[in-house]
């Protein structure tokens, strides 16, 4: 019996040397990332820029920009086993991989977040059910699991493991019950991107997050779960076309990712109106009621400006959507992944604002802006996801068969 | 019986703080910090990231000589009752692991230190920034370890705290009651330390629910007022002042809105609640 290759038949992969060389310099970078993180459960908290009045700094800005992006694992799952786009099967195994890289990063950011990592298990055993966090703790926890799970049945795939009779069987199995994971998935998300809006907008102490809303969540509940599942397939997108361009390869057949964009486009564009109500009712009733105009949350600080708001909702919000549901905008390549580049800047900004500036804001007419740069502890740290995204994306590329249309679309491999 | 009758009778402790009368001097600072055993940095002129329980702001009328007006407002945790007057304050109802809680008894809002994991949730959710975080493991010069207090433990680096109103006082007043066969603490026999210390008796804390402590006429007078009222985390420090612009800096007003319309508003809507 002749010898089989790690690497997934009908697909050509650089060299081992080659791919060892990209390996190295992404693991320097990544080994820099985990000397910060030592360093900082090592010494303490006191490794960042974080201050009593910056509580919630950079680290949670990025759990909430990832866990978001990494939304695209559980709409395009949606999508696909439980509304029967099966054109969307072209681009699922990505989708999945890029959303367990951002649930596992969101873990590992948030591990390092906390005071006394040891105690981190803290959150579910004395767990106050009045506290979004600790909806976002369990769900999150849940839905990795969950994450976990669709991403195995891939790993199985590999063309060595997949000669072993036992671990064939279960991958084939677990593809056919793959529907009800991705429904618990979503039903996962819809509850954990919820919680993380509402863990702002719950603040009713801070008049620039908090949010009224229904019962016990607050608008923003609703908000970051929308614009979750419109930006996440935006992100998968995105990076689907880097990988694409780092390979040189066409990986997703055009008629997937437009599909994928057009459904994104109009959740975006609803998600957009959303929030522009949102933001009127917020601007004109709630912060006028707590002795705040919109201008206060805008002005007499030297980066806030009005401008980061007509970015979010204008420039990364309105404009993507609007290209997004056109044809011709979504035919257009260049157009294509500037609209998905745009709709993620959006929702970057968008968590960026709701951890941030709510941090920013004085609420004494005695106080200043609160500023706040991160240190070289905390960037590292924030790279360091970054890094080992890149590096499982190309284990998972040269050894799984992510990209079902892969061979069909570079035959000459 | 005597344990229980104290421990079935809610109190609301609160404090009532004459800013008229205050200098400024910081003597309520220093009995905190000895009292609860803060630990200090060897530079401190770095407030965000140094711990204190209770800082003075000094705040200015904005107004050129001669007409400046000084005022210094002491400012700790402010036990707040929350939107609903429940306890839900801001910081007990986001804190995931229960960490800190309302005590329905006596109003005080504890801080577990040992189950504080350090996400510092309840610090972005605090107005007052009266939570602290232990940046750095707790340090003191050598000697003066000698002289912490047996009644107040230690907080390690990583966890997150805040005034308690000096509960091991309540605690130990309580204790000396049991023992003596009473079922009632007098007023003066729980005071926390910066009443105690402020030479210009700025300060009185009581029980605001009992008509026979202080802090219950004085939170009623016009010229008293609590911090951001308008965001209804309903505090239980109340500050009196004669002086307009002072009551007009403790919270946010629009151009145009009246502080006397505004202040009534709020306290009709929290009778409502209530």
């Amino acid at each position: 019996m002749s010898k089989t290759s790690w690497i997934p038949e009908g697909v050509k992969r650089c060299s081992g040397r080659r791919f060892a060389l990209g390996m190295a310099a992404v693991t320097a970078v990544l080994a820099w990332g985990v000397y910060a993180m030592f360093l900082v459960w090592y010494k303490g908290l006191n490794q960042t820029n974080m201050n009593d009045a910056y509580g919630f700094a950079l680290w949670i800005w990025a759990d909430l920009a990832v866990i978001a992006l990494g939304g695209g694992a559980f709409f395009t799952g949606f999508l696909t086993y439980i509304l029967g786009q099966e054109k969307l099967k072209g681009i699922i195994n990505y989708a999945v991989i890029i959303g367990f890289i951002c649930y596992s990063s969101a873990l590992l950011i948030l591990a390092i977040d906390i005071g006394q990592p040891l105690r981190g298990w803290f959150i579910f055993w004395h767990a106050n059910v009045h506290s979004m966090l600790t909806e976002v703790a369990f769900c999150l926890s849940c839905y990795f699991a969950v994450l976990t799970i669709e991403f195995i049945p891939l790993i199985l795939e590999n063309p060595r493991l997949d000669r072993v009779p036992f671990l064939h069987h279960l991958s084939h199995n677990m593809h056919g019950i793959m529907a009800v994971f991705a429904a618990t998935g979503v039903f996962l998300s819809f509850f954990h991107q919820g919680s993380l809006g509402g863990v702002t907008g719950v603040l009713f102490g801070r008049p620039f997050g908090y949010r009224e809303g229904i019962f016990i969540w607050p608008w923003t509940f609703f908000l970051f779960t929308w614009s979750a599942a419109a930006c996440g397939p935006c992100f998968t997108l995105l990076i689907t076309w880097i990988t694409e361009k780092i390979t040189r390869k066409t990986l997703v057949k055009p008629d997937v990712k437009q599909l994928l964009a057009k459904i994104s486009g109009w959740m975006l564009i609803t998600y957009i109106i959303a929030k522009i109500a949102d933001t009127i009712y917020w601007a004109l009733v709630t912060a006028p009621s707590m002795g705040f105009t919109l201008m206060d949350f805008y002005s007499n600080n030297p980066v806030y400006g009005i401008w980061i708001l007509i970015a979010e909702i204008v420039v990364c919000g309105v404009v993507p959507g609007l290209i997004l549901i056109t044809r011709t905008g979504r035919e257009n390549a260049f157009l294509l992944m500037l609209s998905a580049f745009l709709a993620v800047m959006g929702c970057c900004i968008n968590r960026w604002v709701m951890v941030l500036q709510v941090m920013a804001v004085p609420l004494f007419s005695f106080n200043e802006w609160y500023m706040y740069t991160p240190s070289w502890q905390e960037v590292a740290t924030t790279i360091l996801p970054v890094a080992y995204g890149v590096i499982v994306i190309s284990l998972a590329y040269r050894y799984l068969p992510v990209f079902p249309q892969e061979r069909e679309l570079n035959p000459a491999d | 019986m005597k344990e229980d009758t104290l421990n079935k009778r809610p109190k609301r402790f609160g404090m009532v703080i004459d800013l008229d009368r205050c200098t400024g001097c910081g003597a309520c600072m220093v009995a905190c910090y000895a009292e609860n055993n803060i630990p200090f940095k060897a530079d401190e002129s770095n407030k965000l990231d140094s711990i204190n329980w209770m800082r003075v702001f000094k705040i200015t009328n904005g107004k050129p000589y001669p007409h400046t007006e000084v005022c210094y407002i002491p400012m700790m945790c402010m036990q707040c009752e929350g939107r609903e007057g429940d306890g839900h304050a801001p910081c007990v109802s986001v804190c995931p692991a229960v960490a800190t809680d309302y005590d329905h008894e006596t109003g005080v809002i504890s801080q577990i230190y040992t189950r504080c994991f350090g996400c510092r949730y309840c610090m972005a959710a605090c107005p007052y920034h009266a939570r602290k975080f232990n940046w750095w493991d707790p340090a003191w010069p050598a000697d003066m370890e000698n002289y912490l207090s047996p009644n107040v433990s230690p907080r390690m680096r990583g966890v997150v705290e805040k005034c308690s109103f000096c509960y091991h006082r309540y605690q130990l007043a309580r204790d000396r009651a049991y023992y003596e066969g009473r079922d009632e603490i007098a007023e003066k026999e729980y005071q926390p330390a910066c009443v105690e210390a402020c030479p210009t008796r700025a300060i009185t804390f009581g029980d605001l629910n009992n008509p026979g402590h202080a802090v219950h006429r004085l939170k009623n007078s016009p010229n008293a007022f609590r911090l951001l009222e308008k965001l209804h985390t309903t505090p239980k420090v109340y500050y009196l002042t004669r002086r307009t612009w002072v009551r007009r800096a403790g919270d946010n007003y629009l151009a145009d809105e009246h502080l006397n319309t505004a202040r009534k508003r709020i306290i009709r809507q929290q009778g409502a609640v209530k």
